[in-house]
């Protein structure tokens, strides 16, 4: 095994492209550690990318943000007029695992590692986040939720990595809000996950995105659950609407962290509850 | 020993002073099972059976022995022969015979120059399996055409006609319990069922071994009890006992689980066969997988009682698997099952039953939390159904002294309705039971146990004290023991230290189990100090020429027993120790005896819990653990037995749970999966320290290691029961099974 920490992304292209066998992209390293200690990859390259310059960095671009794909969850949540933006993203990144996780663990590593119970990714689906990939045809923005294909897979092509994630302007008038259900109260694995994010005019929804995980192969972006609150003040009928239009969206698995019934039950109860946090941070 | 009802008025006792181990612990100095290395050590690693159940046809070694770094390979093949009874069940259990018997079974191991080609080598050693049916459930396994795990296993007790894997029965009771239902108001029946548990220590198993051609061996190790290490591994190597010193090493754990003896047998065969050193440490998912998780339960419950609370009768059967082996504690689970209650007709049966799992182990006072969890949950019915008072429930069928048990003995002194007194009496149970939440009150019953113990005590020039003891300390004993010999000798706490001796330095003690390391050793330290005092008597009386019957010993001093002794300036310890080369040669104070007096111990838990209905999330609020300790030695430590054993329950009854696939195989061999409390789904938990003191040792120590984990289940259960308004009657109460009672009701 190979351990390999280029200084500019065009050379980690270019060693991930040279690689004939197994190549892995390292950022904070909490999942890609934990898999090699397993036994269950045995990579032949990796490629640290925590020594280019930027990777840490979070600047502000266009009202919104751009996070750096070595940023922590620490530097993150350190961040105050990001997480001022984007509490609900926020939150969910730093539900991830403990303090010595937190230290590492990246928003670009979580969706990467393409889990559909993965904590930020709803949260960053909800936010309509972009991810930007370079590859040895350059560089593209890609929705997040178009970057999970399907558990432990990725729509990235050989050789392209990700560079940083931008989330959007936040706008006035808006809130958002993630939530998970473990059945601790911490250093646990989502059995469901909700994100809403959404803008009011006035006392009704103006528009929403929200957003499940671990219901399904990949996170989701329910456009149905959205349309059940946009225009309205989240009354109760929207609530239940919401809830119902949740839990339809569901195809998850019984395993054993959960049963089928229980995950489509509890996608509804969540995407309310986050739904009603979103709408009162909205309020300010 | 009987209780001494004299000594009342101690200096130390009851006091909480710092714990010699602590700054050890706390500066990473202690030294625990994975922490010792040998110069030119081997690493060893186990290879393991994917199977639930497979005949293992043959396997071949040799590409693995030809791979690099690896020093040597065993199987069942070099192991002794000829066992019989439990040491066959043991040897068994180490390494797999014929037949893997679970998933997880050790098959066979590799010693090699690191752990990563130790690893590596067992990817190279093919075994042929012949894939077998299984059954992981102890109610399938009684079944007509469940598969079988052994032929032959059966005990004498075992009824005939019962399925082959039913291996142990038992029954008792008194009175005509159908009369005694036919006589009640109320009667309610129903069944129960609780999962299989991992006692969670956070170290691993972990051992140094050596041993040479001539079968002389050394082991370094972290378990409760080195002498039966000692023991087990000699009859599975063929060799003697003695041959082989045992050293206990710092334990991060163990509640049982370290009673039994998994890794160091074949680290012992690897060094014999290598000539070298060799060092075994399991990983996480082996502990899960190949060490002893508690039985699971089935159990039929019926319980009669008038309109005023009286109990008029019981019945329970128990149904208990134990893995691929004899062993499940059913008999426990029967005995403790209506042991809080003085009832006129109480029956109670218990099945042993294997299946595919691996075979259980000691789980704090093994085979009672289940019960409780059962009989008290019914009881919790009955009183909500009549509308009576739990606690005036309890206290009118308590148990007291005199009060026929349900298992036949005539109760001696017990502590029962003082702690129900205590409980009535404490504020938790005056306050209101929170908005969305429940209050669950439960009884715990554990026996206790003496056991084999050797103790010494030497004296050194300066007046200090050298105490060897040979049950190790998994819960701070060693600061009890500092204790009791400072409080008979009458010098300080830290004049004192404690050492857990090895096997060739003592007469063999019994494994520290059955939460007697401060009953019997404390009982054994304080006779040595007694034995001591003589000695110092008898040098003080040569010094001064007077009978030794004239000199007694108060507050560290040899004096004249009165005027017409004689009038002496009173002797230290320290002087008397200062000369002792010259007097007579080493003063060693010593005490060997099995100790028949444990006093059995009652606890009552109180408790609050909130159930999310949209969710079937619980949480666990306010939490009291009142319990009798006889004589609380150091009331810290004694606390937090309490707290431990509700901690661990908190974690059985909600969400820890041994999960097997369609396959046979264990699905959440981790901490990630397999749900043991964090810090922050604990509440604080409060404790009351009852003391009625336990006729059968000087100062009055009852053990309380075990207790504390008898009524948590049933506690949490009730209160969970009376949040969620449905009654919840399988254990672990996670949110899905209490979304689903939900929905149901
Ligand atoms: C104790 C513990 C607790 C945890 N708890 C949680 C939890 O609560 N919730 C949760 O969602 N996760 C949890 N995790 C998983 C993990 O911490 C997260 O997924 C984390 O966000 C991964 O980030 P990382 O930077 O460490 O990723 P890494 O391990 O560095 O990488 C993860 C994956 O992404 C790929 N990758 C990394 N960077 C790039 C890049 N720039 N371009 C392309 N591919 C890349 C890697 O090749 C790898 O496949 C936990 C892990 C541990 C060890």
């Amino acid at each position: 095994m190979q351990y390999q920490a280029p200084d500019s992304f065009d050379a980690a292209v270019t060693l991930l492209n040279a690689e004939q066998g197994m190549a892995r992209v390292l950022a904070g390293g909490t999942d890609v550690l934990v898999q090699l200690r397993a036994g269950t990859v045995e990579p032949d390259l990796i490629v640290d990318i925590k020594r280019i310059p930027g990777v840490h960095d979070i600047t502000a671009e266009d009202g919104g943000w751009r996070i750096g794909a070595a940023v922590s969850g620490v530097e993150l949540n350190a961040h105050a007029d990001l997480c001022a933006d984007w509490p609900g993203v926020a939150e969910a990144h730093d539900l991830i695992g403990s303090t010595q996780v937190q230290g590492r663990a990246t928003l670009t590593g979580n969706l990467c590692t393409a889990s559909p119970a993965a904590d930020s990714v709803p949260a960053m689906v909800a936010a309509g986040a972009t991810a930007r990939v370079q590859g040895s045809n350059g560089t593209r923005d890609v929705a997040v939720e178009a970057v999970g294909t399907g558990p432990f897979k990725v729509s990235l092509a050989q050789g392209e990595v990700i560079t940083s994630i931008f989330l959007p302007a936040r706008g006035a008038n808006g809130g958002d809000a993630y939530l998970r259900f473990i059945p601790r109260t911490e250093m646990d694995i989502a059995v469901v996950g909700a994100a809403v994010s959404l803008t009011l005019d006035g006392d009704k929804v103006a528009s929403a995105r929200v957003s499940l995980g671990a219901v399904a192969p990949t996170v989701l972006l329910v456009e149905g659950a959205a349309n059940a609150i946009i225009g309205t003040s989240l009354d109760d009928a929207a609530m239940d609407k919401l809830a119902a239009t949740a839990s339809a969206a569901c195809n998850p698995i019984s395993d054993k962290r959960g049963t089928v019934e229980f995950r489509t039950k509890i996608a509804g109860v969540l995407a309310k509850r986050a739904a009603k946090i979103a709408y009162d941070r909205a309020k300010g | 020993m009987a209780f001494d009802e004299a000594k009342k008025d101690f200096n130390l006792i009851g006091t909480r002073p710092a714990r010699p181990d602590g700054i050890d612990k706390v500066t990473g100095r202690a030294q625990f099972g994975a922490d010792k290395a040998a110069p030119g050590q081997l690493h060893a690693a186990i290879l393991r059976s994917p199977h639930a159940h497979a005949r293992i046809k043959s396997i071949d070694t040799s590409a693995a022995e030809k791979a690099k770094g690896v020093k040597g390979i065993v199987t069942r093949a070099d192991f002794a022969t000829g066992l019989k009874g439990e040491m066959w069940n043991k040897l068994e259990n180490v390494m797999a015979g014929e037949k893997a018997l679970y998933d997880g079974h050790a098959i066979a191991a590799v010693a090699a120059t690191s752990a990563l080609a130790a690893k590596d080598a067992l990817k190279l050693i093919k075994v042929d399996f012949e894939v077998l049916d299984h059954v992981t459930n102890v109610d399938e396994s009684m079944k007509d055409g469940a598969p079988v795990i052994r032929e032959g296993a059966a005990g004498p007790s075992t009824p005939e006609g019962m399925h082959p894997n039913v291996v142990g029965f038992y029954s008792s009771g008194h009175g005509d319990v159908d009369a005694g239902f036919a006589d009640a108001d109320l009667v309610i029946e129903d069944t129960f069922t609780t999962e299989a548990t991992h006692q969670g220590y956070i170290e691993p198993h972990a051992c140094l071994a050596q041993m040479g051609k001539d079968g002389k061996g050394e082991v370094w190790c972290c378990t409760q009890g080195h002498f039966n290490v000692a023991k087990v591994c000699g009859h599975l190597l063929g060799t003697e006992a003695s041959q082989i010193r045992v050293t206990a090493s710092e334990i991060g754990g163990g509640f049982g689980g370290k009673t039994e003896v998994f890794i160091e047998p074949v680290a012992l065969a690897l060094a014999k066969k290598t000539n070298r050193p060799v060092k075994l440490v399991m990983s996480r998912s082996e502990v899960f997988r190949a060490s002893g998780p508690t039985a699971s339960a089935s159990m039929d419950i019926k319980i009669g009682m008038k309109k005023d609370g009286t109990m008029t009768a019981g019945r329970g059967v128990f149904r208990l698997q134990g893995g691929a082996f004899p062993g499940a504690p059913g008999t426990f689970t029967a005995m403790c099952a209506f042991a809080p209650y003085a009832l006129e007709n109480v029956s109670q049966e218990a099945y042993d039953v294997m299946t595919n799992r691996p075979k259980q182990a000691a789980y704090r006072a093994p085979g009672s939390p289940m019960a409780a969890f059962a009989v008290e949950s019914v009881v919790d019915e009955l009183c909500n159904q009549l509308g009576l008072d739990p606690i005036e429930v309890r206290l009118k069928n308590a148990s007291r002294e005199g009060s026929k048990a349900s298992f036949g003995i005539n109760w001696p002194r017990i502590g029962l309705v003082e702690c129900l007194e205590a409980a009535k009496a404490h504020p938790h149970y005056s306050t209101a039971i929170p908005e969305n939440g429940g209050r669950g009150v439960s009884c715990g019953f554990w026996f206790n146990h003496g056991g084999e113990t050797a103790v010494s005590l030497a004296l050194a020039e300066d007046g200090t004290v050298s105490l060897s003891v040979g049950t190790p300390d998994i819960g701070g004993s060693r600061a009890s023991m500092c204790m009791m010999a400072a409080e008979e000798l009458g010098i300080k706490y830290d004049d004192i230290r404690t050492t857990i001796a090895d096997t060739a330095t003592l007469g063999y003690n019994e494994i520290s189990h059955g939460s007697r390391v401060t009953y019997a050793s404390g009982l054994a330290t304080i006779e040595a100090a007694r034995d001591t005092i003589k000695k110092l008597c008898k040098r003080a009386a040569a010094k001064w020429g007077i009978d030794e019957d004239a000199v007694y010993w108060e507050d560290g001093f040899a004096k004249p027993s009165g005027p017409n002794a004689g009038e002496f300036e009173p002797m230290s310890l320290a002087k008397i120790a200062s000369k002792m080369g010259a007097t007579g040669g080493p003063i060693v104070g010593h005490y060997e005896a099995t100790p028949e007096g444990a006093g059995v111990s009652f606890a009552v838990h109180i408790v609050d819990a909130e159930v999310d209905k949209e969710t079937g999330s619980t949480s666990v609020g306010r939490y009291t653990v009142i319990q009798d300790a006889g004589k609380a030695i150091h009331p810290s430590y004694v606390e937090g037995q309490f707290q431990g054993g509700a901690a661990q329950g908190i974690g059985w009854a909600l969400n820890e749970e041994y999960i097997y696939g369609e396959d046979g195989r264990l699905q959440n061999a981790g901490f990630l999966d397999y749900r043991i409390p964090v810090a922050s789904d604990l509440p604080m938990i409060d404790t009351v320290i009852v003391e009625v003191p336990n006729p059968g040792h000087p100062y009055g120590v009852r053990g309380v290691g075990e207790t504390s984990i008898c009524p948590p289940l049933a506690a949490i259960a009730n209160a969970v029961s009376n949040a969620a308004g449905v009654r919840m009657k399988s254990l672990p109460m996670s949110p899905p099974r209490i979304l689903k009672a939900l929905d149901e009701a």
